[in-house]
């Protein structure tokens, strides 16, 4: 469904999947917040099951992917409260109503929007995430230079595996292939305004500068999940033990790289579930 | 691209889509030959219904090692998946039944294989989708020939029965200008010869049973798509873009940005027209893509050599192969096939229809057969088998001789197939 979420700079349209059933603001609320250069469709296998499991579901585009409108958004901390922005417009204002579920950059503006606003937000679920999240000085400078190539650099490190089962979002789909295919049709879409140079640069960027992570950790009140992936190269698990302490979160480690919602999309279900209990 | 990419072809043919199997440790894929495949609980069941769960139910559509193929495919043409058919023209049909339907229309080359000729220009006819022909060459009458209706552009990479290679970069910029895909039939170009999503192609369509099973051994076919075309940004597409009253109001382009197309043709077509195929075929297929590398580099050399004692000889009016600078597509191929233009192509006898049966018949190597593709050489002489028919004026008409022979050049040693092919054009010469 389209949204007009008040930004900073007046209302802005934003999208968001729905799970295949009509949004109920009365529900307890899933939020889904993809990474650098995807969209909602990332989460549709469990943002169908939150749905049909008596939540209300929103898996946004952000501002200047797939289908939400630019500009894009400069911080990981501006992406925050536009995120609880998008809850306003939705009608999601109960106390420790929202789920927030991020992957990756998502998994950072997740914690921002849980530590603005501590009260609305009653579980954080961070998947394949990692505090720091440098990029290095060659990935941005490719990104920047030779997206298609980043892309492909990009892909090689997120994906542990050629043969991904059961298959995202069905058997019989190449998940390097859908990746690749993602990632260029967001870089290239029309929503991908006020970057400084594209938007694969401007997500790297917006998660190489965070450094806010311990900070808000330190005022998050909802029950944090670490979903990590135990071969991912692009956010190693090793890189969480400081922010996973802060937030004293509950760490779960799947047989996946950094691409977990499309490698193992049962065992995050799986993790998912237990965190909504 | 090796290293921080993808892995390289040679790699992708025998490990894309496959992982040893996590119950027997069995590293070759295994035949899983069920129907069917139990939940785990009623919960489980539903969930794997309503797309909540991603996951095998029922072999008609979907099976795991038909799933290992279709990923296998899918890498090596650079996609995002594919979808494995009963065979070549089950998914030719799947692709333009997922995307048109009556009152709607298909411009396609002139210049194709003739159970697709039938399709287009009858079969589908019959259920309201029109097609107009045009000559693949012909740009302006691609353009000219697309009218509101029309939802693709359809051609083969290399066309029947001249090997006319079809100018992708153009006609699918002709395409995406009127807000159309363009589908490909690269049956004849297997993607180590040819990867038509590089030059613009949106989707792509293999008889499988040609070059990639590689062995004349079973019927299949493989529809792949790019995720390169945006359905929802064309307009033309309800079938994508709105909600499918036939999948719980599924809004496919919302489901997966790029794999929409996809979604729609399995939970539609594979599964109301049930054209899919067995787990067997599909790892008698898998067992050829693994040696497709080392048997396309063998096709192509074999049939450099046939090729080029052949132009020379003096029973032979003309040999149809675009490597021959004398071929009206010469300039193309070497800009789309610089590996090579496969292994299948016509050359014109000197003579009658009689000396053509002489030919066919002293051929002791080459099988007399209507296929292409398989390891062992073939044979046909269309004159007296596929269009005996017609005469020879309706032959011209089809761009056939009296003479006309096709050759599907196989793996045995290239010398022994150049002194079977002299020694049949002595026994034709002297059947004057």
């Amino acid at each position: 469904m389209m949204l007009s979420v008040q930004g900073r700079n007046g209302p802005q349209s934003a999208y968001a999947y729905t799970g295949g059933k009509p949004f109920d603001p009365a529900l307890p609320c899933v939020v889904f917040v993809h990474g650098a250069l995807h969209d909602h469709s990332v989460w549709t296998l469990l943002a169908r099951w939150c749905a049909h499991h008596g939540y209300g579901v929103l898996a946004v585009d952000l501002p200047g992917h797939g289908r939400s409108a630019g500009p894009v958004l400069a911080t990981v901390q501006d992406l925050g409260a536009w995120l609880l922005a998008l809850l306003d417009a939705s009608g999601v204002q109960q106390p420790g109503q929202a789920t927030l579920v991020g992957h990756s950059m998502g998994s950072l503006i997740g914690l921002e929007a849980a530590a603005q606003a501590p009260a609305r937000i009653g579980r954080l679920v961070m998947v394949g995430t990692a505090y720091p999240m440098k990029v290095s000085e060659a990935l941005l400078n490719t990104a920047a230079t030779a997206p298609l190539k980043a892309i492909d650099m990009v892909n090689a490190f997120s994906i542990s595996t050629l043969a991904a089962k059961p298959g995202y979002p069905g058997p019989g789909m190449w998940l390097h292939g859908s990746n690749r295919a993602l990632m260029r049709r967001i870089l290239n879409g029309p929503n991908a305004t006020g970057c400084t140079v594209n938007l694969f640069h401007h997500d790297f960027s917006v998660c190489d500068r965070y450094d806010g992570g311990l900070d808000a950790a330190a005022k998050v009140s909802a029950q944090v999940t670490l979903v990590l992936g135990s071969q991912d190269q692009m956010t190693p698990p090793r890189a969480t033990r400081d922010i996973a302490t802060a937030l004293k979160a509950r760490v779960v480690q799947l047989a996946a790289g950094h691409s977990i919602p499309a490698e193992a999309p049962d065992g995050l279900l799986d993790a998912l579930r237990t965190a909504l209990r | 691209m090796p290293g921080y990419s993808d892995p390289g072809f040679d790699t992708l043919a025998l490990h894309a889509g496959a992982t040893p199997d996590p119950s027997t440790g069995a590293r070759a894929t295994p035949i899983h030959l069920s129907t069917s495949f139990v939940f785990q609980s009623s919960e489980h069941a539903a969930s794997l219904f309503n797309m909540e769960r991603s996951g095998h139910v029922y072999s008609r559509i979907s099976n795991p090692t038909t799933a290992v193929l279709e990923e296998r495919i899918a890498a090596l043409e650079g996609g995002t998946g594919a979808i494995a058919t009963a065979s070549g023209q089950a998914a030719l049909h799947l692709a333009i039944t997922t995307l048109a339907g009556a009152g709607q229309h298909v411009v396609a080359s002139s210049a194709l294989y003739g159970g697709s000729h039938n399709l287009l220009d009858y079969t589908l006819r019959r259920f309201g989708i029109a097609t107009t022909f045009v000559q693949p060459g012909d740009l302006a009458g691609w353009r000219a020939a697309i009218r509101p209706e029309t939802r693709l552009l359809f051609g083969e990479t290399l066309g029947n029965p001249g090997l006319d290679v079809l100018d992708i970069p153009s006609v699918s910029a002709i395409a995406h200008d009127a807000g159309l895909p363009l589908l490909v039939d690269s049956t004849f170009t297997p993607p180590w010869l040819l990867r038509p999503f590089d030059h613009g192609a949106d989707l792509i369509f293999h008889s499988a049973t040609k070059f990639l099973s590689g062995h004349g051994t079973v019927v299949g076919g493989l529809l792949v798509d790019s995720g390169n075309f945006d359905w929802d940004a064309s307009g033309h597409f309800p079938e994508l873009s709105a909600p499918y009253d036939g999948f719980h109001g599924m809004v496919f382009s919302e489901e997966s940005t790029v794999g929409a197309f996809l979604l729609r043709a399995r939970r539609e077509g594979l599964r109301d027209f049930g054209a899919c195929m067995s787990p067997h075929t599909a790892w008698l297929i898998l067992q050829g893509i693994e040696t497709l590398p080392l048997r396309m580099a063998r096709h192509v050399d074999n049939t450099r050599k046939v090729v080029a004692m052949l132009a020379a000889h003096p029973m032979v009016a003309r040999v149809g192969y675009p490597e021959l600078e004398s071929h009206p597509s010469h300039a193309l191929a070497r800009q789309l096939l610089p590996k090579g233009c496969g292994a299948v192509f016509s050359f014109d006898l000197k003579g009658s229809r009689s000396q053509g049966v002489a030919f066919i018949e002293a051929l002791k190597i080459f099988s007399h057969l209507a296929n292409v593709g398989d390891c062992r050489s073939l044979v046909i002489h269309p004159a007296s088998t596929t269009h005996f028919r017609m005469d020879d004026a309706a032959l011209a008409r089809a761009g056939i001789g009296p003479g006309t022979i096709r050759l599907s050049i196989g793996l045995e040693d290239a010398d022994d197939l150049i002194d079977d092919l002299k020694r049949a054009l002595k026994v034709a010469e002297k059947a004057a």
